[in-house]
């Protein structure tokens, strides 16, 4: 028996990892997704680095809701403006 | 003028025969189970022998031809064509069929069935053109018309396995051949291509079967289905309403839908939460009588094919094609019965309002198709006890207060489904749907010091509007009235259901009305 195929049929592209720096240094931003209490959660990551790593700027950002991807715009500051970015995810 | 299909057949002894050859054809598709084509055979031989030195006289034989020669003692040369393949390629519907082509083959005239007419004026025809004498044919035993038969190229199951496999079959998806041991039941379940339950294989006969649904073109893309946001053909939809159990006549709601769900507003991606929302999905207008749609009794629940495969195609589209996987990047913490498909019809004639389509800005003639992003799950509301509108409003409002949470207010679209009982208590004392809906927001409507979460109780404060409103506390903010609806307009509301039972239902919303917003989208019906 012949099925047709009801996927997209496309290959998923395999990501590689981001080169993995030896130290934490320059700009770290921190997303809030906008979950609830997930700036509770980076405020505490924000006070972790400082503590741990004095010499590392941080920068925040926030997308409008969590239920949809961040804008074009808000990626491409990111990427321009930090070395490591983390994100506060889901609940 | 009709230029024929070029082909190469051969005859019972292995010669080969090429259409076209530089010489004037009769060609004479017929089947051994068809009592015409043996009507039609002697004289199909007789004008053979008369003329077969200079026009190609060839029975194109579709069965058994071997015993079709035999009972005949024909000598006119019988065409194999078991494969079908020329009779579809020349569209014949019924056999016997006759055409006759010049020598560059253009089709000049054709008929089908046995006509003693059509036969002479062809034979008076060659006659002219070859200068041969026509044959001897006693007339009159023959009937002046005899029906023909179907064709076998347009049986059931070999009409769309013919139309997957010739050249322009409008079908560009992969194919995956299951082997011959291999349960294709098992086999779809071990892809992951299935939501739990089996599923129809979508065989190129079925899909073809299933895009005769439709006259737009297989290949279009409709949208892109979040969260992967693959690109969505009408094809791919096709092969999904296949393998949910799908008739061809649910496609054209199937689409709708599907294009109603790739749209930015609805926003299909936030279907990822682990809130655990569901598409459910509404239809209206006249498409609901016309594929046989349950709206009446355990209209929210199983039992009806329309219903239950139109919201399941779409669940199927959302997994297969956007990659909508619980454990993958659907991450909902319980979900819930919906997650296998919610598509529910409004009972339009024993509603004393205007339908939802009607509401949204359609005619009330169009058949329209409404996306919602909900918790799924039918939440029933019973009120047995009233008897004026102002009741039982109060009580939906009361029972719809626990949504979400119910100190959780401000919260966004929700559909009330109102039982025909409980319709005929509010139209009688000549409520709206808007009556209605105020009633719900007048009776939720809490001061914000009693919505805010305690020791005891959580409350509001889960959504980021909710977290603002919730900070400030001056004592004008905390007396301000807030409803369980942002607005009146995020109440909608269809009736349907059975006859009897004072009961209603509402499916909650995804709590943030920002998130994604109900879209509705015309259905394109093929009208018979």
């Amino acid at each position: 028996m012949k099925i047709l195929d009801p996927t997209d049929e496309r290959v998923p592209v395999r990501r590689s990892l981001a080169a993995r720096p030896e130290g934490i240094m320059g700009i770290v931003g921190l997303l809030d997704i906008n979950k609830a209490r997930g700036d509770v959660m980076l405020k505490h990551v924000q006070q972790r680095l400082n503590e741990l790593l004095p010499n590392v700027e941080v920068k925040h950002y926030r997308k409008l809701t969590p239920a949809r991807p961040a804008s074009d715009e808000l990626r491409q500051k990111m990427l321009q403006e930090c070395d490591f970015v983390v994100e506060g995810l889901a609940d | 003028m009709t230029s024929l299909p070029a082909f190469s057949l051969c005859d019972l002894e292995g010669g080969q025969h090429s259409f076209p050859n530089g010489k004037t054809s009769l060609l004479c598709f017929v089947r051994e189970e068809c009592e015409t084509c043996h009507l039609s055979l002697p004289v199909i031989e007789a004008v053979h022998r008369a003329y077969g030195g200079a026009v190609h006289v060839w029975a194109i034989g579709q069965e058994d031809n071997q015993k079709l020669r035999d009972r005949h003692q024909a000598t006119v040369p019988i065409l194999d064509d078991t494969a079908l393949k020329i009779s579809f390629s020349y569209q014949v519907q019924i056999v016997p069929t006759i055409v006759l082509a010049d020598a560059s083959g253009t089709e000049i005239l054709r008929w089908e069935a046995f006509h003693r007419g059509d036969w002479k004026d062809v034979i008076a025809r060659l006659s002219q053109l070859t200068g041969l004498p026509e044959p001897t044919i006693n007339w009159d035993q023959l009937p002046a018309l005899r029906p023909g038969c179907g064709s076998k190229s347009v049986e059931p199951g070999t009409f769309e396995r013919l139309a997957a496999e010739a050249e322009g079959s409008p079908l560009r998806a992969r194919q995956i051949e299951i082997a011959e041991r291999d349960d294709p039941y098992e086999f779809m379940f071990d892809q992951g291509l299935t939501d739990g339950l089996p599923v129809i294989p979508p065989t190129p006969e079925r899909v073809i079967r299933m895009l005769s649904g439709t006259r737009r073109d297989a290949q279009e893309v409709v949208g892109t289905c979040a969260p992967n946001y693959a690109p969505v053909t009408i094809e791919k939809i096709a092969i999904n309403a296949v393998m949910a159990g799908c008739k061809p006549e649910y496609l054209p709601v199937v689409i709708a839908a599907t294009e109603a769900l790739c749209t930015h507003e609805f926003n299909a991606h936030a279907l990822v939460s682990t809130y655990g929302p569901s598409p459910v999905i509404v239809v209206n207008g006249p498409i609901r009588n016309r594929i046989g749609m349950n709206m009446g009794i355990n209209v929210l629940g199983h039992g009806n094919r329309a219903n239950a495969t139109i919201g399941r195609a779409i669940k199927l589209i959302l997994r297969n094609l956007g990659g909508l996987r619980p454990g993958e990047i659907e991450r909902a913490a319980l979900g819930s019965p919906a997650k296998y498909g919610a598509c529910y019809p409004e009972f339009e004639e024993r509603s004393p309002w205007e339908p939802m389509h009607v509401e949204r800005g359609f005619d009330r003639n169009d058949s329209v198709v409404t996306i919602f992003s909900l918790e799924g799950s039918p939440h029933q509301i019973a009120d047995q006890t009233s008897r004026t509108a102002r009741s039982l409003g109060g009580s939906l409002g009361l029972g719809m207060e626990c949504g979400w949470h119910p100190k959780t207010h401000g919260v966004g679209d929700v559909l009330l489904v109102i039982s025909p009982e409980h319709a005929d208590t509010l139209s009688r004392d000549h409520w709206t749907k808007d009556d209605v809906r105020n009633r719900i927001q007048e009776v939720t409507s809490r001061p914000l010091r009693e919505l805010l979460p305690t020791e005891d109780y959580g409350g509001l404060g889960a959504m980021p509007e909710q977290v603002a409103l919730a900070r400030v506390r001056t004592p004008e903010q905390l007396n301000r009235l807030i409803p369980k609806f942002k607005s009146p307009k995020n109440i909608h509301i269809i009736v349907a259901g059975g006859p009897a039972g004072k009961w209603s239902s509402v499916i909650n919303g995804y709590g943030d009305s920002d998130v994604s917003v109900p879209v509705s989208r015309k259905i394109e019906e093929i009208m018979q």
